[in-house]
């Protein structure tokens, strides 16, 4: 067996944000959309901008610019419909992207106790290494697992 | 020869609403939860002021029979600047009067979904779900959402101390505005 047979390749998605990319684990990844007309109602979650119809269904948009990178997204280019798994229920969440999104292979690294907790892992891409972002920490909810990641990449030998 | 058993259609489950405005902004409620719909003019003189720092979106009360009913101002409910209301919904088995802008509509809906997880603050508690409706998507409020337990308790506890006068019992009047 080669070593690159032993070598586990994870589909991730690529997304940018601003200037920065980051990387979301590509079963969680429902669909990428043309912005839609975003629809505002009254209430008390901060983090949620307000919500898109997407196939009949309400999706909450959540901008994850602003606590990634310190700065809101003011071009949107796509909405990253991704895919929430919370115990047994799944629920999609719109997130804003500003460039294009794309599909790679990679092998993960798996985040560290000092990383922050929106951190599942990480990946070496193109000269980068990049964020592989754990959903759940980073959007709300009810049972908001902070700490918990999205998964657990085994270490590779 | 064989005989076709006729499927049956499944029937749609509907409800009517009425789509209000608040603040600008319109939200539906259930047309089966409000009893009562009256001009705010129709009741000049007979509210009672009511005054807990705690609860500022309870400004009066009206006394119905033995019971207080609490006007809740909607638009300080969702956290909206106060607008020119000019009506009242009078909740169907509830203590809870409702101080709204106007009514947009009445309309039926067959489909109610519910509140994304991602919304995990009072708002759950506020809406029963969401509706989408001429391609826009409109809260249906939670009737019973507007007042908490504790605070008709803590209303009820101020209304004991200030007991209405004869003069301010307003009668039942049927489904007008």
């Amino acid at each position: 067996m080669s070593t690159m047979d032993q070598i586990e390749l994870h589909s991730l998605v690529l997304l940018r944000l601003g200037e920065r990319r980051f990387a979301l684990a590509a079963d969680q990844v429902a669909e990428l959309v043309a912005p839609s007309r975003v629809f505002r109602f009254a209430h008390r979650t901060p983090e949620i901008d307000g919500v898109i119809v997407r196939r009949g269904r309400v999706v909450p948009v959540c901008d994850l610019a602003e606590p990634l990178t310190g700065k809101k997204l003011h071009y949107r280019r796509f909405y990253l419909i991704a895919n929430r798994q919370r115990g047994v229920s799944q629920d999609w969440i719109a997130l804003p992207v500003s460039g294009e999104c794309e599909l790679i292979n990679a092998d993960l690294m798996p985040a560290g106790e000092s990383d922050s907790a929106h951190v599942a892992a990480w990946i070496s891409h193109g000269g980068e290494v990049i964020e592989v972002l754990n959903l759940n920490a980073l959007t709300p909810g009810p049972h908001n697992e902070v700490g918990s990641r999205d998964f657990a990449p085994e270490a590779h030998a | 020869m064989r005989v076709e058993i006729p499927r049956k259609t499944p029937s749609v489950k509907t409800e009517q609403i009425i789509l209000f405005r608040s603040s600008g902004q319109i939200f539906a409620i259930s047309s089966a939860s409000v009893q009562e719909v009256r001009s705010v003019d129709s009741l000049a003189g007979t509210p009672q002021e009511v005054n807990e720092p705690s609860i500022p979106k309870v400004r009066h009360l009206l006394r119905r029979g033995e019971r207080n009913l609490y006007v809740v101002n909607t638009a300080l409910h969702f956290g909206l600047k106060p607008a020119h209301a000019s009506l009242i919904f009078m909740l169907r088995k509830s203590r809870t009067a409702l101080l709204i802008d106007g009514i947009e509509k009445m309309t039926t809906i067959t489909r109610l979904q519910a509140l994304p997880h991602a919304f995990c603050h009072e708002e759950r508690l506020w809406y029963r779900g969401l509706t989408v409706l001429d391609q826009s998507v409109i809260p249906v409020v939670n009737p019973a959402g507007f007042l908490t337990s504790d605070e008709l308790f803590l209303l009820d506890a101020l209304a004991g101390r200030t007991a209405l006068p004869e003069t301010h019992v307003i009668p039942e009047l049927g489904l007008s505005t």
